[in-house]
């Protein structure tokens, strides 16, 4: 039993120290030998442009139940004119980056980890090795790039269609006063509420390259390992965005 | 020369190479045969230092790949062009793309010069009108042959091939064999190949080494393996039942 242990303790280290050195280098092979720009539109097409309709769609609905279930709890203290702050910082600070990153896990980590596990169990990373090529510059650093610039786009597009949706529904069919709905957000919203929720889906960009393209890079054998990495990718991305939130936001408060 | 002393590799609990000893020369087309799940492409791996041995020497024209920093690795990989088992062809770029994408990464040729070289080296390999393609709309002996195109186009010295003929029809797999023979004959590299074409590779092959338990059993010239006197040797060969190889 003791042994078992052992075994199990040096595999978890050997795993952590594997991961955090995936990261390090990824960031390190960014500088050292940036992708080219085709290689990094083709993945801020594939992973901004085309997770537009499912941010939208999100964004828009939870807006629309954010001015709902403000609009029921404010009105229990006459404050009904306060929901287009209510809304706007709900979003802004936390709902936005927080789930537009889950979305993207969901449409975009996934999909990142079954193409490289593919890549990997099908040898072809180790047809790019052969070649004296460095995997990293075309399968991992790209993305990369992409998700930390296109994670804070679609959070801001998540922000601004949110709003609207709280205002569609808290101002066209619970009849608050547009005006107030605007001027108080607009009095309550600070600068520092944007960034921080900018510096967020920065992270959380990392955090999807990051993990996505780790766990395919070390798939299992066979269609069911690169099934178990994509599970897996998508599980532990979401979680490290939620635990990764919590540290960021008491840091940022 | 490539040259491996004393290699050891295992897999959790299983050894897969046990001390093994072996010599592949310059410009001549070395065979490594053996029983399946002997550690062929095992060891075909770590002569390009895609698997490193756990204990023992690999040594490029006298420079060791063992342990070395990835920038020196790539240096020494430089001179290797590589067919793998399942081709690994890049299954999101056509038949054209594949063969001219080390081509594009690693020289400085036009984007003319580049056409060029790729056509040609799929014309040698017998390929005509197939350059849109994606790999899987193709058969696997055509697949096989892009691998080829795309592990000579380079030139390198050494060409590693990991079963290159498996799973393709006799008349494919003389093509196959004998596309080796007239590219090594045109171009001179140093090739190795993992087969269990018995007896075709002998006619492919100068030298053939036999794999079995770990180690080199033997290692000759295609004659002097066909008359070997080992017992394992003979078996393989004739394809017995009988004898020191046991099926699991």
């Amino acid at each position: 039993m003791i042994q078992a242990l052992g075994h199990t303790t040096i595999e978890i280290v050997r795993d952590l120290g594997r991961v955090g050195w995936f990261l390090l280098y990824s960031l390190y092979m960014i500088v050292r030998r940036p992708p080219s720009l085709v290689h990094v539109l083709k993945q801020l097409r594939f992973i901004g442009t085309k997770s537009l309709f499912v941010i939208v769609l999100t964004a828009g609905f939870t807006g629309m139940v954010l001015g709902l279930q403000g609009y029921y709890t404010l009105s229990k203290f006459g404050s009904e004119g306060m929901l287009g702050t209510a809304v706007a910082l709900s979003l802004i600070r936390e709902l936005g980056p927080v789930l537009a990153a889950l979305m993207v896990t969901g449409r975009a980590g996934s999909a990142i980890t079954a193409e490289i596990g593919i890549m990997r169990i099908t040898e072809q990373i180790d047809a790019l090795e052969t070649m004296a090529l460095d995997p990293f510059k075309y399968l991992v650093t790209p993305k990369f790039i992409a998700a930390m610039i296109t994670l804070p786009l679609l959070c801001a597009i998540f922000d601004v269609i949110g709003i609207y949706g709280g205002w569609l529904v808290g101002v066209k069919l619970l009849g608050v006063n547009p005006g107030a709905y605007f001027y108080e957000m607009e009095k309550a919203v600070v600068w520092r509420d944007v960034y921080s929720g900018f510096l967020k889906s920065f992270s959380f960009g990392v955090i999807i390259a990051w993990i996505g393209c780790y766990k395919g890079y070390y798939a299992g054998h066979g269609a069911e390992g690169v099934s178990k990495a994509t599970t897996e990718s998508v599980v532990l991305t979401s979680v490290i965005i939620l635990v990764w939130d919590y540290f960021l936001t008491s840091v940022l408060l | 020369m490539i040259t491996l002393r004393n290699v050891h590799k295992s897999f959790g609990s299983q050894k897969v190479l046990n001390g093994l000893d072996l010599d592949i020369p310059d410009g001549k087309i070395t065979a490594i045969i053996g029983p399946s799940g002997e550690g062929k492409s095992v060891l075909l791996k770590h002569l390009i230092g895609l698997l490193q041995p756990d204990n023992g020497a690999v040594e490029v024209d006298g420079e060791s790949i063992v342990g070395v920093r990835r920038s020196e690795l790539n240096r020494i990989r430089e001179k290797f062009g590589m067919l793998f088992q399942n081709v690994a062809l890049f299954d999101s770029m056509t038949v054209f793309e594949n063969v001219a994408f080390p081509l594009e990464e690693k020289t400085a040729f036009s984007k003319e010069e580049i056409r060029g070289k790729v056509l040609s080296a799929l014309e040698d390999v017998g390929l005509k009108n197939i350059e849109n393609k994606f790999p899987d709309e193709l058969s696997g002996g055509m697949k096989k042959r892009v691998g080829l195109a795309r592990a000579v186009v380079l030139n390198p010295r050494i060409i590693l091939f990991d079963e290159p003929t498996t799973g393709l029809d006799p008349i494919i797999k003389r093509a196959i064999h004998q596309l080796i023979k007239d590219t090594h004959a045109k171009f001179g590299f140093t090739a190795v190949i993992v087969s269990h074409e018995i007896p075709e590779i002998f006619d492919v092959a100068q030298n053939v080494a036999m794999l079995f338990r770990g180690k080199i059993l033997q290692s000759g010239t295609s004659d002097e393996i066909i008359h070997s006197t080992d017992p394992a040797i003979r078996q393989f060969i004739s394809g017995s039942l009988d004898g020191p190889i046991q099926m699991v």
